[in-house]
């Protein structure tokens, strides 16, 4: 009997890992950014290419930085839960518009509707590369000190709001 | 009908060609573009995960191409470039994971599953070769038998 108990103890284990290993998505991988300080940007706003937005303009106030193009399909997806959260007017959302031309996504904003305070528009996607970004869309949520203190790989889930990104919100707008 | 089917497979092969496309970049000296080729192939592309920088076609892999020539180019180090993609993209940019404490088991497992298969083997024969009783005098004696005949 007991020379059957460790090789059983072993497949067990093995299965454990495994399982634990089918839940792991290969796509989300950490990011170093999280408890750091958000990369300093200065880029022209999508509207107004003579004005600037950046983290300076930002400051002092707790914002969500949603990185998005009107190529992406799952942007599209992800846009009324976006457009909803606006609703709230719980915090700034400040766009990041990702290496797309400055019509296409004008177009797509009037079509869709823009839930975003301010739109910086990253031509080249030089602000993209210092975010880290590499799956559009992903989001930043920034605090009072500047610092990253969630990031979201893909699009938000209506679960996503409710059960994470609303509740972190909330302690950043209660800090001081 | 023969030349029909040449003609598609010609046509489905066109498009390959078209985005093959070859990026020329231009170096002060061969140190600088042996830097550049070994960077690229160390980097892995975000997107395409199984991919180095050097092999993918994605747009963010031609970025960060991009960018990895422009800081060969200013003059930048090994480590200060791999430095900025880790501070961007964290360990998972390198192809070759860095030694430290959350690669620890990953670095050593192989060799600690080694070890182990090592110490079940020895286990193992030891046991066999060492079980059984000691043959009786009999049985010793009808072995003789056998042998001598």
């Amino acid at each position: 009997m007991n020379r059957y108990l460790l090789p059983l103890a072993g497949f067990i284990i093995l299965v454990g890992f495994l399982a634990a290993g089918l839940k792991l998505d290969p796509k989300e991988i950490p990011s170093p950014l999280i408890d750091q300080p958000a990369p300093i940007f200065s880029v022209p706003t999508l509207f107004d290419a003579a004005q600037l937005i950046g983290t300076e303009q930002l400051k002092g106030q707790a914002w969500l930085l949603n990185v998005w193009a009107s190529w992406c399909v799952a942007c599209r997806q992800e846009h009324p839960l976006l457009n909803e959260l606006a609703r709230q007017n719980l915090l700034p959302i400040v766009g990041l518009n990702y290496k797309d031309e400055r019509d296409d996504a004008i177009e797509w904003l009037g079509e869709l509707g823009n839930p975003y305070t301010i739109i910086a528009h990253d031509l080249k996607g030089d602000v993209g590369i210092d975010f880290g970004v590499y799956g559009v869309p992903e989001s930043f949520l920034i605090d009072k000190n500047g610092q990253i203190r969630y990031k979201q790989i893909g699009p938000f889930s209506a679960d996503d709001i409710q059960q994470t990104l609303l509740p972190l919100i909330k302690t950043l707008n209660e800090e001081s | 009908m023969k030349k029909l089917n040449l003609l598609t497979l010609f046509l489905l092969l066109l498009p390959l060609s078209l985005f093959a496309r070859i990026e020329s970049h231009q170096f002060d000296n061969p140190d600088q573009e042996a830097l550049y080729l070994r960077l690229t192939k160390e980097l892995r592309c975000l997107v395409c995960q199984n991919q180095n920088l050097a092999d993918s076609n994605a747009d963010l892999a031609k970025d960060l191409r991009e960018k990895a020539y422009e800081m060969v180019k200013s003059g930048k180090s090994h480590d200060e470039i791999t430095d900025y993609m880790i501070a961007r993209y964290g360990d998972f940019v390198l192809y070759r994971p860095p030694v430290n404490t959350s690669t620890y088991l990953l670095w050593i497992g192989p060799f600690v599953f080694l070890l182990l298969a090592l110490f079940a083997l020895f286990y193992f024969i030891r046991r066999k070769s060492s079980s059984g009783d000691a043959p009786t005098a009999e049985q010793l004696k009808s072995a003789r038998k056998y042998l001598d005949n």
